[in-house]
């Protein structure tokens, strides 16, 4: 029994990552279509910046703010540097700008942070917390605080909020949204400057846990990818539940079945979703008018 | 990814005395970025201050050195090039690289063609077994490091191992030759987890060799950001079985990374230049190991890693072999490389010949324990 509290506490942990990763993915996709693939490196950049800003003798709390006001605002540049100027060419096309913005921010952080890899301390300490003859770390609980208050924050936004609704539309037909008076410029670039945020959160969560190097954005971005197609892309609440999924299935193929098939088990159950839901689990339907 | 702003060609042209001499030129690829930069990283630094350094005194055979160096990013491709280049347009007498075991592979066969001494600074045993005229290596193998660890395990009186082993090339590599060497050496492998070099979290793993019956003691074939968290997920489980870490992870980072208190009383396989200030004044390595330490951290003002200790033995037995040489030529540098003896670098001691192309036997590793965030000696 302690065994499946460990392995369910495993899986929690690794998905709370991936569904802080899945959720950034959503609004970017809600508003343009576009599978931002930079997205890792927003949660490689809020660790990183928090690094670095409290190596030079910030409070925690300050740095990590400074982390994601930062890569928010780096979001924002992206949109408006690389983006924009390509507006009207097809979505693939601005998918392949994204791949290019993920390259460059690598290559950047790189040369501006070194190689080595990075952690700061835990926000409420190293010492793990014992349920039922498992462990728990409480870095683990603050990211699955931050997984359920950033999808609870997209839910309220896009269902209960105009500017959210604009978003919603913005992606369904941008013309029509710019014909009802939505401002789709300013919605793109909120959109970019939220996801930015969300990852950049999701950076500063994980880091202790995780530790953090340049190049560990387009890892965190195709886990997180996976659960967000497996959840539904574009839903927040698919993002939440397949970034979990992704996460549990993992631990328990790990515990139970064979440590070496672990990422091909996740991956398989993503086709088989794919293959039956090509929707995702929560995604919305698309339906075209001809 | 910009190779053309990391060439520095012509490091050394001294404008000085004698402007007639001629010149020996030597050639390197690293990775001095991409996935393995932070190894390649120190090992460019060490061969450029190295370099200097000998050319301040004169050079070889009162012949300057010059260093052609390219930095190939870890891309087997990029290293195939860089070795024609070095072979064609650079005219080197020698190569030193090979920072990755891929890197190395490409760059031996287009040495081997050209008959080009080259010595590599990746692990892997494939590199020199079989022997290979003129290929030879610094580093230690992986298996060295199983034998080691598993010799203490021995001495420990253990027989029962899980080994946990990340799944990238150095990880899947030092598994493969741990298991081949546990039934020679008496070891039994009574579980056998990997988990993926981007995991944030391998409890699920530990938990399984926690729950498996008899194990005794944990090898770790891995290195990087899995091995810290895992580090941290052992302690974070409450584990007490005794914990060997591999030679991939020999560097204060680690244990800064991990946590002090994560990793006490790990045992690891490691060099001599770790441990620089431990050994004793008797030490054959020690000249060798505190000079390399001194020379590099005060230049740089970061620690030595065990990867710039290779570079550094690459070239200390290229300078020696040169001037041994009956010739400034490839070929007698390459008899003269294979007649190396009893020469020791940071990594051990280097006895070459026709049969070995290693030079090192297991007395080279030192077998460390983690006491207090430092590295002690265990022996």
């Amino acid at each position: 029994m302690s065994e499946l509290i460990q392995f369910l506490f495993s899986g929690v942990t690794v998905g709370a990552v991936y569904a802080l990763v899945a959720l950034g993915f959503t609004i970017i996709y809600n508003a343009s279509d576009v599978v931002n693939f930079a997205q890792g490196e927003f949660v490689m950049l809020g660790g990183m910046i928090t690094w670095f800003a409290h190596e030079a003798g910030l409070p925690l709390p300050l740095a990590a703010l400074i982390a994601i006001v930062l890569t928010s605002a780096l979001g924002v540049a992206m949109n408006k540097l690389a983006i924009e100027p390509a507006r009207g060419a097809p979505v693939v096309s601005l998918i392949i700008i994204t791949i290019g913005a993920s390259i460059f921010i690598q290559g950047t952080a790189q040369l501006v942070f070194g190689k080595q890899i990075h952690t700061f301390p835990a926000f409420s300490g190293d010492t793990p917390i014992h349920v039922g003859g498992a462990t728990i770390l409480p870095q683990s609980l603050w990211m699955i605080a931050g997984a359920l208050a950033v999808f609870l924050a997209l839910w309220l936004f896009f269902s209960r909020t105009l500017l959210g609704r604009a978003v919603m539309a913005t992606a369904n037909n941008r013309l029509a949204a710019q014909l009802v008076g939505i401002n789709t410029n300013f919605v793109m670039t909120l959109s970019f400057a939220l996801s930015a945020a969300i990852g950049a959160l999701g950076g500063v969560l994980a880091t202790p846990v995780t530790l953090t190097a340049y190049g560990v954005g387009i890892g965190f971005a195709l886990k997180g990818f996976a659960g967000a197609m497996l959840g539904g892309m574009g839903n927040p609440k698919g993002a939440l539940l397949g970034g979990f999924l992704i996460g549990l299935i993992e631990a328990l193929t790990a515990g139970y079945l064979w440590s070496q098939y672990k990422d091909a088990v996740a991956f398989v159950v993503i086709l088989l979703v794919l293959f039956f839901l090509p929707q995702g689990l929560f995604g919305r339907k698309t339906t075209d008018r001809v | 990814m910009t190779p053309t702003k990391a060439i520095i060609a012509g490091l050394f042209v001294l404008a000085g005395p004698l402007p007639a001499v001629a010149e020996i030129r030597i050639g390197a690829s690293v990775s001095a970025t991409g996935p393995a930069g932070a190894l390649g990283d120190s090992e460019a630094k060490t061969l450029e201050m190295l370099v200097e350094e000998v050319n301040g005194k004169g050079g070889i055979n009162g012949e300057t050195v010059t260093l052609v160096l390219y930095d190939d990013a870890g891309d087997p491709n990029k290293a195939r090039t860089f070795a024609t280049r070095l072979i064609e347009d650079d005219e080197v007498v020698a190569i030193i690289g090979g920072t990755t075991t891929g890197t190395s592979m490409s760059i031996l066969a287009v040495a081997e063609d050209a008959g080009i001494p080259f010595i590599s600074l990746a692990g892997a045993i494939d590199i020199i077994d079989p022997v290979k005229p003129y290929t030879f290596k610094t580093p230690h193998t992986d298996r060295m490091g199983c034998q080691k660890i598993f010799a203490d395990m021995q001495a420990r009186g253990f027989a029962k191992v899980a080994i946990i082993a990340s799944t990238d090339g150095f990880g899947a590599s030092m598994q493969a030759q741990c298991k081949l060497v546990a039934p020679e050496m008496g070891m039994e492998i009574v579980a056998d987890e990997t988990y993926d070099p981007k995991d944030s979290d391998m409890t699920a793993q530990l938990t399984k060799i926690r729950g498996t019956e008899g194990v005794q003691a944990i090898v770790n074939p891995g290195f990087g950001q899995s091995a810290a968290v895992l580090a941290r997920n052992y302690r974070q489980l409450g584990m007490d079985i005794p914990f060997y870490a591999s030679h991939g992870v020999a560097s204060q980072g680690y244990i800064d990374l991990a946590g002090a208190e994560a990793v006490e009383g790990f045992r690891l396989p490691g060099t001599a230049l770790l441990v620089a200030e431990l050994l004793a004044d008797g030490d054959v390595q020690k000249p060798a190991v505190t000079a390399y330490k001194a020379a590099f951290e005060g230049k740089f003002a970061t620690p030595v890693s065990t990867f710039g200790g290779y570079a550094h033995d690459g070239f200390m037995i290229l300078s020696d072999a040169i001037a041994r040489a009956t010739a400034a030529e490839p070929a007698a540098i390459r008899d003269a490389i294979e007649a190396t003896t009893g020469l020791a670098g940071t990594t051990g001691v280097y006895t070459y010949s026709a049969t070995d192309h290693l030079g090192l036997d297991l007395s080279a590793f030192r077998l460390l324990e983690i006491r207090g965030g430092a590295w002690t000696l265990a022996e």
